[in-house]
């Protein structure tokens, strides 16, 4: 039989736990629940598995272990889950993580529509949501909200990037290859918009449904527009596809076909033989500097993969959140919103950057361009830096957003 | 000349890309219709198999050198074996229950084998060359058909032929369709009853694979390459009539062209057209275009 505990022994040990919660209250008082909890909302399982995906996960769980794995003494958490990208599965999944889990920020965000549902949530639940794999500039206009930043690209990055630098080429007459959601709707707006302004002129565009096979039908469509440049604005293994079609079909030698938004990986998928020549707009390329490969190593021994733009992004805004708790010395959400547009960021995803009012991180985009199988000397060796585009042209001016947060909104 | 005002050439290449679809739905549809017809069973694994086919070949040319058209061979035979195992070791366990039996157990195999996949290589698929003899185009005049299209179109018309032919028209298929109707007195002739299931499971599972290996080239392959086909299959032999051989090859040509027709007119409404043909065949003939009532 166990021996009784003492009269003494009870008193003391007590004594200690309630001075060790005592202790612990006094740290996690301005926290919620004494954890700051971050939650990567992202494509587990679907088409977009390849550019967020468990990837994005362990982007954010390395800027956490970077940071130190606490803030101010409290503990920080990471949980990931899958909104299989549809927008109802996103919001309800927000909801719950925001009100039962305690979770303060939600990171990543793959899918327009899913970071669309997601962000009016964040806005509701007053919690912030950082959107890094998404590109529609709704997020910084009408669906804007002081919880919910907008950081590594948009629409407006991509059509000022890749569509801007194709008009000034002399591409004038453009066809789209829509996918048919709010990302590509909106891409293709975004574009349009630039080619009008530039004089040019959008013949027709077909759409698409998400994840389609078959684009030999509209590869016919493209030709018989006689246009010159086809867009495409889809991603991942839409665009993949379509670009797949377009040189099967062997679109005569005066349309080139321009992809609108290329992540690093599609140019894994496609081989440099097949994208060799595409343009890409892209916030983030491994081996630009002594900084980004210092990071991408280390991001490499532990996905075996190298980061794209998003993967960086989420590493980047989680510390950038991070040091605005430590700011902050909360996790209060406004607090946390009024240190993350106070403070600077700096590190090897952008220098200078920071965050306007309506949510978007302003920093500079890079075009760049597919290298031929022979220009590349060794593994992962893809791209050659076009032009460096500075963060103020890069994203739409303050004066056109119609965010309400905005004066005279 | 303009028909609606799409040009007519416009016309003609959309009618030449729905046979192009419409062939690998016929391949598909087929093998579909053939298990249905034998075991009953709702083979929603049908397009994991596809894009098992499509995987096979892939790993045959990239670790094992192999030509394309060895694979063309190879691949839907090694993935028959494997459809031959499965129904060996699980699905014939499933035989005279509910058919929704049938159907979880084939989803779930969906579910593990694109999960598999998509781990092993990600989502956004990997690149499969075409065979260099057939690189290249050829001018009908309204279109440019890429080379390799036409012999898609070729080869799968001619496999459902030799599949029709031997089903219809020899005494292994004469006794694979006594099995189909009468499968107790069949065995009382002395044929292995059992057997003749498997080796139909395999049959439909090998074209669903080879159906995989001619979409390789074109598609990319990648982990959900069937799952996107796998409704529209089951539409077709739906509506070509459950079990009807014929009705399966001609409703699939037919579906790819009423489909890429529908692409020039309305593009957004191509992947429900074939689910309203579904629902107006049913409405108007509930046992499919070629199928009979069971009295």
């Amino acid at each position: 039989m166990p021996a009784k505990p003492s009269f003494k022994t009870l008193v003391v040990s007590s004594a200690v736990l309630s001075l060790g919660s005592i202790a612990s209250a006094m740290a996690s008082d301005d926290y919620s629940d004494g954890v700051v909890r971050i939650g990567v909302l992202t494509d587990m399982s679907g088409i977009y598995t390849d550019l967020s995906g468990e990837a994005a996960v362990e982007a954010v769980r390395m800027a956490v272990e970077d940071f130190g794995g606490e803030v101010n003494g409290v503990p920080i958490e990471v949980i990931y889950g899958d909104h299989r990208n549809r927008a109802d599965t996103g919001a309800s999944r927000a909801r719950e993580w925001y009100n039962n889990d305690g979770v303060d920020m939600i990171n990543d965000l793959s899918n327009s529509g899913v970071a669309l549902a997601v962000a009016a949530v964040a806005d509701e639940q007053q919690r912030h949501a950082i959107v890094n794999s998404s590109s529609n500039i709704g997020l910084t206009n009408d669906y804007c909200s002081p919880y919910v930043t907008h950081y590594t690209y948009d629409a407006y990055s991509l059509a000022q990037g890749t569509g801007q630098s194709i008009v000034e080429d002399g591409g004038d007459t453009w066809f789209f290859l829509t996918v048919d959601f709010a990302f590509g709707i909106g891409l293709e707006e975004q574009v349009s918009e630039v080619v009008r302004d530039a004089g040019g002129q959008v013949v027709g565009a077909a759409r698409h449904p998400l994840d389609t096979t078959d684009f030999s039908s509209y590869a016919l469509q493209a030709q018989a527009s006689g246009a010159e440049i086809i867009g495409i604005a889809s991603t991942g293994a839409d665009a993949i596809n379509a670009i797949n079609a377009l040189a099967e079909f062997g679109v005569t030698p005066d349309q080139r076909p321009a992809a609108l938004l290329l992540w690093y990986d599609d140019i894994v998928s496609l081989g440099l033989d097949t994208a060799q020549g595409l343009l890409l707009t892209n916030a983030f390329y491994w081996d630009a500097n002594d900084e980004t490969r210092e990071f991408s190593q280390r991001f490499y021994e532990r996905t075996g993969r190298m980061p794209n733009m998003a993967h960086a992004g989420n590493y980047s805004s989680t510390i950038h959140y991070l040091n605005a708790v430590e700011a902050a010395g909360t996790d209060a959400p406004d607090a946390v919103s009024e240190q993350m547009r106070e403070l600077e960021i700096n590190d090897f995803f952008a220098s200078g950057g920071y965050i306007r009012d309506n949510g978007r991180m302003v920093h500079d985009q890079y075009l760049w361009e597919v290298k031929s199988p022979d220009e590349s000397e060794y593994d992962y060796d893809f791209l050659r830096l076009v032009t460096t585009i500075p963060g103020e042209d890069a994203f739409q001016p303050l004066d056109e957003s119609t965010c309400h947060l905005l004066n005279g909104n | 000349m303009d028909i609606l005002g799409i040009p007519l050439q416009a016309l003609l290449g959309q009618l030449m890309l729905g046979i192009v679809n419409g062939s690998f739905y016929a391949v598909l549809s087929l093998g579909l219709a053939i298990i249905f017809g034998v075991l009953k069973i709702v083979n929603f694994a049908h397009g994991a198999f596809f894009m098992l086919g499509a995987f096979t070949a892939f790993l045959l040319a990239q670790y094992m050198g192999l030509d394309y058209w060895v694979t063309l061979i190879v691949a839907p035979l090694l993935v028959a074996a494997f459809g031959m195992l499965f129904e060996f070791l699980f699905l014939r366990r499933l035989y005279g229950l509910d058919p929704i039996y049938g159907l979880l157990l084939t989803f779930s195999l969906v579910l593990v084998l694109e999960g598999g996949f998509r781990v092993a290589f990600g989502s956004s698929g990997q690149p499969f060359a075409t065979p260099e003899q057939l690189r290249g185009t050829i001018n009908l005049g309204f279109m440019i058909l890429p080379l390799y299209r036409g012999f898609v179109i070729v080869s799968a018309l001619l496999l459902c032929l030799v599949t029709w032919f031997i089903i219809e028209r020899t005494s292994l298929g004469a006794s694979l369709r006594a099995a189909t109707e009468r499968s107790e007195l069949t065995q009382a002739f002395g044929i292995n009853v059992p057997r003749l299931i498997t080796l139909t499971y395999g049959v439909g599972v090998g074209l669903a694979a080879f159906a995989g290996v001619l979409a390789a080239p074109i598609f990319h392959v990648n982990p959900s390459m069937g799952s996107s086909l796998v409704i529209i299959i089951f539409a077709v032999v739906v509506i070509g009539g459950l079990g009807s051989i014929m009705g399966a090859i001609v409703t699939g040509l037919g579906l790819g062209v009423v489909e890429g027709f529908t692409r020039v007119f309305y593009s957004e409404f191509s992947s429900t057209i074939v689910f309203l043909v579904m629902v107006l065949v049913l409405l108007l003939r509930p046992a499919g275009l070629f199928g009979r009532e069971e009295g």
